[in-house]
C-alpha cells in the first residue's frame, strides 16, 4: 500500500480476518474477505452483512444557525426536517453541478450530522468551512474519531437489537437514535446502501471492534467494499465520481426527487430551474447486458454504431445473475425498452434500457405486533 | 491441494501448462491468479481448432471486479476447451488446477516449456511479486 493511506479503527480486524485491501479515496480498505465479493452480496440479501464504512465523511454542525445554513447549501427542506430524521440530498454548485451527495441527520434541534463521501470530504469540508462562519464548536469533522459501521439485510435489525440496550422498532427507515450499548452513547440510524433494510451505527473509535465482533458472531457476514458496489448497483443508488460529478446535475441523474425547488433559494436552484425549464440533454439509465461479458466504468455506449454516450456503472449482479449497469444516455434514448449496445472492449454487445432499481425488496415488514 | 504443484509449468502471467506424454498439453491460470480476481463469472476461450502463441492473448477472464487477459503459456492448436468451465466459470475459484482447465493444446514445439518456470521460481516470482 502506497504511504499515506488513512486506516479505519477496524484496521486491524480486517487484517486478521485475511481481508484483501485496497487504496480507495485516501483510506486502506476491504475490497473483500475471503468468502469473496459473491458470497458476501448473498449474505446481504438473505440474511445480514456487516461493512466498515468509517471512511465516509461524518461532519457535525451545531448552533441555532446551523439548521439556516443547511438549508442554504443542502437541496432537502431543512426546517421540515424534524428531530431523528434523515435525508439523502445534495451539495450544489452555482451551476448545479453536483459536489457531492450526503445524507443530512437531525440529531437534534439545533445538531446535525452530514454524511460525506470518503472521496468529496475535503472539497465539502473546504465549502462549508468557507461559508460556514462558525468555528468549532459549532462545526468539527467527526470522520476520524469514531467508527461508521453499516449493518444491511432483512436481518439486520434483529442483530443491531441485540446490540442495544433498548429496542429500535421505533426507529423508522431514514431515522436516527442516539442509544446505548453498555453506557456508551452510539448513534444509530434506519439507513444503508445496499437496497435492504438496514442500520448504520456510528460510535466512538474504541468501540469499533466490539461492535463488529459482536455483529460477526451473531451471524453477520463481514462485507468489503466490492459487495457494497454490486448491491448498490443492483438496487440503482449512485456513486459519486462514477455516476455523477461536478459535471452532473441531480436531473441529469434522475433524482430530481431529492431537490426541494419549493424553498426560495438553495445554491444551484437558479441553475437547475433553468435546466429543468430546457430539459436535460442526457439521462442516466439502467441497462441490461444481453450477453455475458460485464460492462464497466467508460466504456462506450453505441447506437446504430455510434458512440452515444458512456457506462458509468457496470457490474455483475449477483441476485439477478445478469450483467448490468447504469450510463448517460441521450435524453431521446433513455426510455426503457431502447435497444442500444456496449462496446466492450471492441465488441459491441447488445443491452436494453431497464427500469431502474434492477433489484427492489419488498416492503420491509412492521415489527410484529404493531 | 499443493498450491503449486510440482508436475506444472508456470508463466510469468500466471498461467499453468500440464505436459502430457503425448504432445498435448493442458492449460490454465495459478492459485495466485484465480485469488487476484476474486469470483470469476465469465471465461472467453479461443475455440476449438484456433492456433494459440505462447505469451500472445488467447482469452478473457472476467470477475466481478475486474477483467484480465490469459495468455497462451504455449503455442499449438486448441484440441478441446473446457466447456464445463464455461457454464460454471467459479470453478478456477475453487480448483484452478483440475476442474478450472481451460483448453487441450496440441503443442507446437516441446521445446517452449523450458521458457516457463517450475513450481519453485514461480513460487520465488510470486515471493518478489508481494515485496
Amino acid at each position: 500500500m502506497p504511504p499515506g493511506y488513512k486506516r479505519t479503527p477496524l484496521y486491524t480486524a480486517h487484517v486478521s480476518a485475511s481481508a484483501r485491501m485496497v487504496p480507495f479515496a485516501g483510506w486502506e480498505m476491504p475490497i473483500s474477505f475471503p468468502s469473496g465479493i459473491i458470497a458476501e452480496h448473498r449474505a446481504v440479501r438473505s440474511s445480514a452483512g456487516i461493512f466498515d464504512v468509517s471512511h465516509m465523511g461524518r461532519l457535525e454542525l451545531r448552533g441555532a444557525m446551523a439548521g439556516a445554513f443547511l438549508d442554504t447549501v443542502l437541496t432537502a427542506d431543512i426546517p421540515r426536517l424534524t428531530e431523528g430524521r434523515a435525508r439523502y440530498t445534495f451539495v450544489l454548485r452555482e451551476d448545479g453541478g453536483i459536489l457531492d451527495d450526503c445524507i443530512i441527520y437531525k440529531l437534534k434541534p439545533e445538531r446535525f450530522l452530514l454524511i460525506c463521501n470518503a472521496s468529496r470530504r475535503d472539497e465539502v469540508v473546504a465549502w462549508l468551512v468557507e461559508r460556514f462562519p462558525y468555528p468549532p464548536p459549532q462545526f468539527i469533522d467527526r470522520t476520524e474519531g469514531t467508527v461508521m459501521i453499516a449493518c444491511q439485510g432483512p436481518a439486520a435489525r434483529d442483530l443491531v437489537v441485540g446490540l442495544l440496550d433498548s429496542d429500535v422498532d421505533e426507529l423508522m427507515p431514514y431515522s436516527n437514535k442516539e442509544m446505548d450499548v453498555g453506557g456508551r452513547r452510539i448513534l444509530v440510524a434506519r439507513t444503508g446502501y445496499t437496497g435492504e433494510d438496514g442500520m448504520e451505527i456510528i460510535a466512538p473509535g474504541e468501540m469499533s471492534t466490539l461492535l463488529w465482533e459482536r455483529l460477526r458472531q451473531k451471524g453477520a457476514t463481514p462485507c468489503g467494499l466490492g459487495a457494497r458496489d454490486t448491491l448498490r448497483l443492483e438496487a440503482g443508488l449512485r456513486l459519486y465520481g462514477q455516476d455523477m460529478d461536478t459535471s452532473t446535475n441531480p436531473l441529469e441523474a434522475g433524482l430530481e426527487r431529492f431537490v426541494e425547488f419549493s424553498k426560495a433559494s438553495f445554491i444551484g436552484r437558479e441553475a437547475l430551474l433553468n435546466t429543468r425549464e430546457r430539459g436535460v440533454a442526457r439521462k442516466l439509465v439502467g441497462l441490461e447486458i444481453l450477453g455475458r461479458s460485464i460492462p464497466r466504468h467508460g466504456y462506450a455506449i453505441l447506437s446504430d454504431g455510434q458512440p452515444v454516450g458512456a457506462v458509468a456503472s457496470g457490474s455483475y449482479a449477483p441476485t439477478l445473475d445478469k450483467n448490468i449497469a447504469m450510463g448517460y444516455v441521450p435524453t431521446g434514448l433513455s426510455a426503457p425498452g431502447t435497444k442500444l449496445w456496449v462496446d466492450i472492449r471492441g465488441k459491441p454487445v447488445e443491452a436494453v434500457v431497464a427500469h431502474m432499481p434492477f433489484y427492489s425488496r419488498t416492503r420491509p415488514l412492521a415489527p410484529a405486533g404493531r | 491441494m499443493n498450491v503449486y504443484p510440482s508436475d506444472l509449468k508456470y508463466s510469468k502471467e500466471h498461467e499453468w501448462v500440464r505436459l502430457g506424454n503425448d504432445g498435448a498439453a493442458e492449460v490454465g491460470i495459478t492459485q495466485f491468479a484465480q485469488e487476484q480476481l476474486g469470483d470469476v463469472v465469465y471465461i472467453d476461450l479461443p475455440a476449438v481448432g484456433a492456433h494459440i502463441e505462447q505469451f500472445k492473448k488467447m482469452g478473457e477472464i472476467e470477475s466481478v471486479k475486474a477483467v484480465s487477459e490469459v495468455f497462451a503459456p504455449v503455442s499449438g492448436e486448441v484440441m478441446a476447451i473446457n466447456q464445463e468451465l464455461v457454464q460454471t466459470p467459479e470453478a478456477v475459484n475453487k480448483d484452478p488446477y483440475g476442474k478450472g482447465w481451460m483448453v487441450r493444446v496440441r503443442l507446437k514445439d516441446k521445446g517452449e516449456a523450458a521458457r516457463l518456470m517450475d513450481a519453485r521460481a514461480y513460487q520465488e516470482m510470486l515471493g518478489k511479486a508481494k515485496h
